[in-house]
């Protein structure tokens, strides 16, 4: 992966953040807010589907966020983020009109474009969601490349379901396969109770034509892969979206070294077979 | 001309039965029946006797409890192709929740007792039995675990 980001000239500083303006922000759950940014400088930003950015906001500090948007638009980006600390509080505080720092994209996408004549499978926990939605829209543009489609989505209640009117309206096609579970019901839910890996089960997908992108806490990532495994994908094919503390993101830091590898710029899309090793070690 | 079709057939398409032969498949199949339940229909409830447990054939059922001042709690739901029930195994063999079909269930169900006793009668087909159910514990077992960790919580949120 080219440490330069593909919106940067020869000779700019990775380190100095474009000036984006927030233009709409919504409200996803509780406690996770899409915002949709344009560029103060009116030059489009490109991006892969499963590359970040580092978001600054001015006086607090920096945090890397998966974009969630469309890569097909360049005329803005959108971000999911969940409140978990200092940083993402304050960003998910900002109103529509105030600006951020952006920085990036970098990191390795998911290999979407990679994979054409295959199946293609997502398995996403929590707001882990979000970094996939991006591959999900690269896959149904283009739909006719790829065999069957399936999302299997695992969220802790049905109010915790992200997006939930495009999984509504994915799960409405006759072209993909769409599986939720809750590990809590609440109110009136009358769909699945359990673990996302019990979705993976059922199949779907030939095992030896296709790709699955995971994406979610590290524990859950880990059981989906293993479910995986033993429906017959091999590893080298299933791909995970780790998350470490990003914070130059262009390797040179190393706050996010995670064994021979910075998750920044060798990541944060591994593929299993590199990834698994390094998942059963907690210390690193 | 309709064709009927043997429940050793039907036990036969599903996977929890994978390598059983025909003997053992008639002998079982002497145990078993076609049944059918409405969405809404308590399939078992808690603390009854564990008389069947039952291989879903179509439709989803809800696993639950009744719980003081939090209504009914669903633990697990339980789809197509999947096993419903344990306590049959485990004395003193009494269900510990409800189940509820979600919606219209077909299902095979198996006679506990007249099971038990070619377990009993027959140990090979016991033990093939219990290698196909303990994964089945170990599975359940291991999701309540996961569900239990909370992964997609905040720590520290309830």
């Amino acid at each position: 992966m080219n440490v330069l980001a593909p919106n940067r000239t020869v000779g700019q500083d990775p380190m100095v953040p474009r000036s984006f303006v927030i233009e709409r922000v919504r409200k996803e759950l509780s406690d996770t807010y899409t915002m949709d940014l344009v560029p103060r400088d009116g030059l489009p930003f490109r991006f892969e589907p499963g590359q970040f950015n580092m978001l600054y906001v001015f006086g607090v500090g920096e945090v890397p966020i998966s974009i969630s948007g469309d890569s097909k638009v360049t005329a803005g980006i959108s971000h999911t983020t969940r409140s978990v600390g200092k940083v993402s509080a304050a960003l998910n505080a900002l109103q529509p009109g105030d600006v951020v720092g952006v920085r990036g994209p970098y990191g390795a996408p998911w290999p979407v474009a990679d994979v054409h004549g295959m199946d293609v499978v997502f398995v996403a926990g929590g707001v882990g969601l979000a970094p996939l939605r991006p591959a999900i829209y690269w896959v149904l543009a283009h739909r006719a490349e790829f065999g069957n489609v399936a999302i299997f989505y695992g969220a802790r209640t049905p109010e915790d379901i992200l997006f939930r009117r495009e999984v509504q309206q994915w799960r409405g096609r006759f072209d993909m396969t769409v599986h939720v579970t809750v590990d809590r019901a609440t109110g009136a839910w009358s769909g699945k109770v359990g673990v996302v890996t019990q979705l993976i089960k059922g199949g779907g997908f030939d095992r030896h034509n296709a790709v699955a992108l995971v994406c979610g806490p590290e524990v859950m990532m880990r059981y989906a892969a293993e479910a995986l495994g033993e429906r017959g994908m091999p590893k080298q094919n299933i791909h995970v979206s780790m998350e470490r503390n990003m914070k130059c993101a262009v390797g040179f830091c190393g706050h996010c070294q995670w064994g021979a590898n910075f998750v920044c710029k060798d990541g944060p899309v591994f593929s299993y077979d590199r990834a698994e090793p390094l998942l059963s070690i907690w210390e690193l | 001309m309709v064709d009927v079709v043997g429940l050793d057939e039907l036990m036969k398409e599903h996977n929890f039965f994978d390598g059983f032969d025909k003997e053992a498949l008639e002998l079982m199949a002497g145990c078993a029946r076609n049944e059918s339940f409405r969405a809404g229909e308590y399939i078992f409830k808690s603390n009854s006797d564990a008389t069947h447990f039952y291989i879903i054939r179509h439709g989803n059922v809800s696993v639950e409890l009744p719980v003081p001042g939090r209504g009914r709690i669903t633990l697990q739901t339980v789809g197509e192709h999947e096993t419903l029930g344990w306590s049959w195994l485990v004395p003193p063999y009494r269900w510990w929740a409800d189940a509820k079909a979600i919606s219209l269930v077909r299902a095979i169900s198996l006679d506990a007792v007249c099971l038990r006793e070619k377990m009993e009668d027959d140990h090979e087909l016991g033990y093939r039995l219990m290698q196909r159910f303990v994964p089945v514990l170990a599975e359940r077992l291991h999701a309540t675990t996961v569900q239990l960790l909370d992964l997609y919580g905040l720590p520290g949120r309830a």
